[in-house]
């Protein structure tokens, strides 16, 4: 195990591609929300969002290869917490009758 | 038992030579120091998700209710300085990492010369988010007792007009979550210039960069937030 306690990062053309991707991403969510998906645009939205944010939590973050596995746990719970808030009060909003509070 | 205690601190009384930062004297070696630093990060990152989080439930919980008021409010905001600005940061997150990189190679002008970079990529971020905001006083956008917002959502060529008061409540959330955004910057800024200072004079080696690592995990976090704060706010029903 701590043998491999040196050289966490990766190199530097890798970072830089990570980076390139990140860009074209973002360029494709600019794209794909002046075409007319209907009630898919928000999702392809919040997809391309959730996939670059994954790609800086993996590579930028150094959560993908980490010696301490804690870490992968700690990131995981975090946003299963955000989906527990988000959900759970979606399921209180959205049924109910009527306009959401009156 | 008076006689086990001899054994006690045996390690640290066999090895005199003085610990630096790299090596403090709870953890039994390095590795453990570093993993328990950037947990210890994570845990407060997890504590600024659900800081923002708070803020995205309400935005979506107001967004299914008054979405043509939403979808009107996001048509005034201005995609080439969103994208710049989403362009902005990630640039700056791979100079981040660069820096990180450069730390552990103990290349110290590049640490330096890569923290530099982003703050001035930082800065560049808040220069154009004040030319947004300028703009929405200008146009009355900013929620409070001058507001007015009398432009129509259109959707796909029809015109739905929207109740004033519910285009407020995406600008308020415009604020609140873009200002709550642009804070964390300026606390960036502000923390990569202190360890451009503090690397320029040499405190950190390959040995010890935990500050560097750390920093940068907080300035991807901001990066990620602004990730989904960028479609959110910016790319409401653009289709036409």
């Amino acid at each position: 195990m701590a043998q491999h306690e040196e050289h966490t990062t990766h190199s530097q053309a890798f970072y830089l591609f990570i980076g390139f991707a990140l860009l074209v991403l973002t360029a494709t969510t600019v794209g794909a929300a002046f075409i007319n998906l209907g009630a898919f645009n928000p999702v392809v939205a919040l997809l391309i969002a959730t996939i670059k944010a994954t790609l800086v939590v993996l590579f930028f973050m150094h959560v993908k290869g980490a010696s301490e596995k804690l870490t992968g746990a700690v990131v995981v719970s975090g946003f299963f917490f955000l989906a527990i808030l988000l959900s759970l009060s979606l399921a209180d909003y959205l049924t109910r009758s009527g306009p959401m509070w009156r | 038992m008076p006689n086990s205690q001899p054994n006690h601190g045996h390690v640290a009384v066999m090895e005199p030579e003085a610990h630096g930062p790299e090596l403090v004297h709870q953890f039994s070696d390095v590795q453990q120091q570093k993993n328990a630093a950037s947990l210890g990060m994570w845990l407060f990152l997890v504590t600024e998700i659900m800081f923002f989080g708070g803020m995205f439930c309400a935005y979506l919980i107001y967004r299914l209710e008054y979405f043509n008021a939403f979808a009107a409010g996001s048509q005034q905001l201005s995609i080439k300085m969103g994208a710049i600005n989403t362009a902005v940061l990630i640039i700056s997150s791979v100079t981040v990492v660069l820096a990180v990189k450069a730390a552990e190679a103990g290349k110290r002008k590049l640490l330096v010369g890569y923290l530099v970079v982003t703050v001035l990529l930082g800065l560049t971020f808040l220069v154009v988010k004040g030319f947004e905001y300028r703009e929405k006083f200008e146009k009355h956008h900013v929620p409070g007792s001058t507001f007015s917002f009398t432009d129509k959502f259109d959707d796909n060529g029809k015109q739905y007009s929207v109740n004033s008061k519910e285009a407020e409540l995406f600008f308020s959330l415009y604020f609140v979550m873009t200002g709550m955004h642009a804070l964390h910057m300026i606390i960036g800024c502000g923390l990569f210039t202190v360890l451009a200072i503090l690397a320029w004079k040499g405190h950190y080696t390959p040995a010890y960069f935990t500050p560097i690592e750390n920093s940068g995990l907080y300035w991807h976090l901001v990066d990620i937030i602004w990730i989904y704060l960028f479609p959110l706010l910016y790319l409401i029903s653009r289709h036409s």
